[in-house]
């Protein structure tokens, strides 16, 4: 065996070995690398008082603004959570959007967030394909033409 | 292993080669560089359509997308070189690899720059720790730590090969950014271009941004040549300077 091709073999042992430990931590710590829960996984998750994020789609006409905010419904399809909100919406808030909030699950089931983002999805087209999309029926309202 | 096409294969990377090679390609990737990046962000900063949620704001994409390209293809490359430097010893990839990791920094902090830009008017904050941006940042200080490891010998030989395994044990984060908005749930939205599957881009937002990633990568190549010939000459000048010391002393 020549000195490079050992060479070669500790570095693949290496690679191997270190491969599989980062795969080990990071399937051991994937509760904790999520970003947010779901409005399904919030009931398991959420303790009373503890901060936590919580992420999902603005459901179609729950959005009511206040004078200090806003209340709206946050969804998964299977369940949703209602959540009410005392600051400025990010400008790209709507109904149907994907949606981050920051806060603290109320014992009655509601959450109160104190911060909301906004999440976009991957999908980016011109404003005049996105209408004619809708007028032709095509358009489907998460995800775009996916 | 030293095969036929392993041979050939050093006798490119030959460092008078390489000289003789780079300079001959040179002139003509820069302009083509310059060229392809100037249409591509032209095209998509002025040119191309707003996005019917995003408005205007999108086109920091043409912008963001290309250096977060660059900053992880960067890094392959640094990967590749430090791999040939481990096994083959190639002086060639010690220094390719010296030369790549500032400009991948570079890239890397663009990213990061303008992602921090896009999401304070899109998502309503300037960063949050989701493992997409918090992946990026370990990239961002991986490049740091590489930069500085291979500069903190004073034997360079030591430097390059310190700097190598770093670079080689930074690969595991490689995927770890690729896949973190599919493993787990991000602030980052998917990727709208993949290699299967139809992308989820109208062609009028797609077309400039494909010119463009192909005039930053002409561009993050030009540098690294460019650089890579400065750092080869620079040897040689060393060596000289050195050899002239040498028979000075012994007159």
């Amino acid at each position: 065996m020549t000195r490079k091709r050992r060479r070669l073999y500790v570095l693949l042992a290496c690679a191997i070995g270190l491969g599989s430990a980062t795969a080990l931590v990071l399937t051991a710590f994937s509760d904790n690398l999520v970003f947010f829960v779901s409005p399904s996984d919030l009931a398991t998750k959420a303790a009373p008082g503890r901060t936590l994020r919580l992420g999902g789609l603005v459901e179609q006409g729950s959005v009511q603004r206040t004078q200090a905010g806003a209340s709206f419904r946050v969804t998964d399809g299977a369940k949703s959570v209602a959540v009410t909100y005392a600051g400025i919406l990010p400008d790209l808030f709507r109904e149907g959007q994907g949606v981050v909030t920051l806060g603290t699950l109320n014992a009655d089931g509601t959450f109160k967030a104190s911060e909301v983002l906004a999440k976009h999805d991957e999908t980016y087209m011109p404003k005049e394909v996105a209408e004619a999309l809708k007028k032709s029926g095509q358009w489907k309202p998460d995800g775009g033409t996916k | 292993m030293s095969s036929s096409p392993t041979r050939s294969l050093h006798r490119f990377a030959n460092p008078g080669q390489f000289l003789r090679l780079s300079g001959a390609i040179l002139p003509y990737l820069s302009v083509a560089a310059l060229v392809t990046m100037a249409a591509g962000l032209g095209w998509g900063l002025f040119v191309s359509p707003a996005d019917y949620q995003q408005g205007d704001a999108v086109r920091i994409m043409y912008v963001h997308v290309p250096s977060a390209w660059l900053a992880s293809a960067g890094y392959t490359g640094l990967a590749v070189c430090s791999v040939m430097s481990l096994i083959w010893r190639h002086p060639l990839a010690d220094l390719a690899a010296a030369e790549i990791s500032p400009v991948g920094a570079g890239f890397t902090a663009l990213c990061l720059a303008t992602g921090s830009l896009w999401g304070k008017p899109m998502w309503g904050a300037w960063w949050v720790w989701d493992a997409r941006l918090t992946s990026v940042l370990v990239l961002f200080f991986l490049y740091i730590g590489h930069i500085a490891l291979v500069r903190a010998f004073d034997d360079p030989t030591r430097g390059y090969r310190a700097g190598a395994i770093l670079a080689l044990v930074g690969v595991v984060n490689l995927p770890i950014i690729k896949f973190s908005v599919e493993w787990w749930n991000t602030l980052h939205q998917p990727a709208s271009i993949t290699l299967t599957g139809a992308p989820a881009m109208a062609p009028a937002i797609l077309w400039p941004l494909l010119v463009s990633a192909i005039g930053y990568t002409l561009v993050f190549a030009a540098i690294v040549v460019a650089r890579t010939r400065a750092a080869v000459m620079e040897r040689r000048i060393r060596a000289l300077l050195m050899a002239r010391a040498a028979s000075e002393g012994g007159a």
